[in-house]
């Protein structure tokens, strides 16, 4: 079975998709794993808008209501030992109720947590991050490939990351 | 996402993308991507459905271990249980986010845009 990328995509929106003219940049970056998994730590990231409530501001929905063609391109830091019931979600694109009823649909720390007790990973960063994958429409993605992007790469790097699960929203 | 799992790559690190929209990850150029046929909001499976998440997070790492080549899609063979209609549902928002009006308002120049884009892509 090859997955349908469109399956819960409008039909408009598809037609309009699949006729943006997007050139991959060549050569695909590649770096190869370091050391075996066991021996590897991980550093999660998502695009679901997550936020760690009362201490930090969800993504800036109150901008994209203004202005529907623009979207927040910043992150939150959310530590991998959260309080599940501190997680929130703020995301116009998605129906947020269930990653807030349990954030491993999106970002699977208690899972990591769990693969690392049984010795699959060795670990898991003391943090994880979120995007908020709405970039505007047309998606301008200059924020993340210029400021936020890089920063979230310098951060996984300072805690010894070796790699990188991202699970799209 | 495709483009954030580009940048953490070049900074050195070994990236895993899970997706629902291959499409992107094709186009893009993502180094490993796990396809998965869920809907938006829950690449990882159901809540509190922890057995489902593992498995899609065990294929994963496997696809992080085997690729070889940059650019690697692997489909994972699962099938959302939920009929498509309810999980249509469960996946959008109660509320259409506010590009869909401002859509609604521009719906004439969108679609004549659509047209222009065509048949250029025709031409091409």
């Amino acid at each position: 079975m090859e997955v349908d990328s469109f399956k819960y995509v409008s039909r408009l929106v598809t037609r309009y998709y699949k006729l943006t003219s997007v050139e991959a940049e060549l050569p695909i970056p590649w770096t190869p794993l370091a050391r075996p998994l066991s021996q590897s730590s991980f550093g999660l990231v998502t695009s679901g808008g997550l936020y760690h409530k009362d201490r930090q501001p969800p993504f800036d929905l109150e901008r994209e209501r203004r202005e529907p063609t623009w979207g927040d391109p910043t992150f939150r830091i959310i530590p991998a030992d959260i309080d599940p019931v501190e997680v929130g979600a703020s995301h116009f694109h998605i129906n947020t109720d269930h990653v807030e009823e349990d954030m491993n649909i999106l970002l699977p720390v208690q899972r990591f947590k769990e693969l690392a007790a049984e010795g699959r990973i060795q670990g898991q960063a003391d943090y994880a991050y979120s995007f908020m994958g709405y970039q505007g429409f047309p998606a301008d993605l200059t924020g993340w490939r210029e400021t936020y992007g890089p920063q979230v790469a310098e951060k996984l790097t300072a805690e010894e990351v070796d790699c990188v699960l991202l699970t799209a929203a | 996402m495709p483009v954030l799992a580009r940048i953490f790559e070049t900074a050195g690190l070994s990236t895993l993308l899970v997706t629902n929209m291959p499409f992107w990850a094709e186009k893009i150029g993502v180094p490993r991507t796990l396809a998965v046929e869920f809907p938006f909001g829950h690449i990882l499976g159901q809540p509190h459905d922890r057995q489902q998440q593992m498995r899609v997070l065990r294929r994963a790492l496997e696809v992080l271990e085997e690729a070889t080549v940059p650019g690697t899609i692997v489909h994972f063979q699962e099938r959302w249980p939920i009929p498509l209609e309810e999980a249509l549902k469960d996946c959008h928002p109660e509320m259409p986010p506010p590009i869909a009006a401002h859509m609604g308002r521009h719906i004439g120049s969108f679609i004549r845009g659509l047209r222009r884009a065509s048949k250029q892509a025709q031409k091409d």
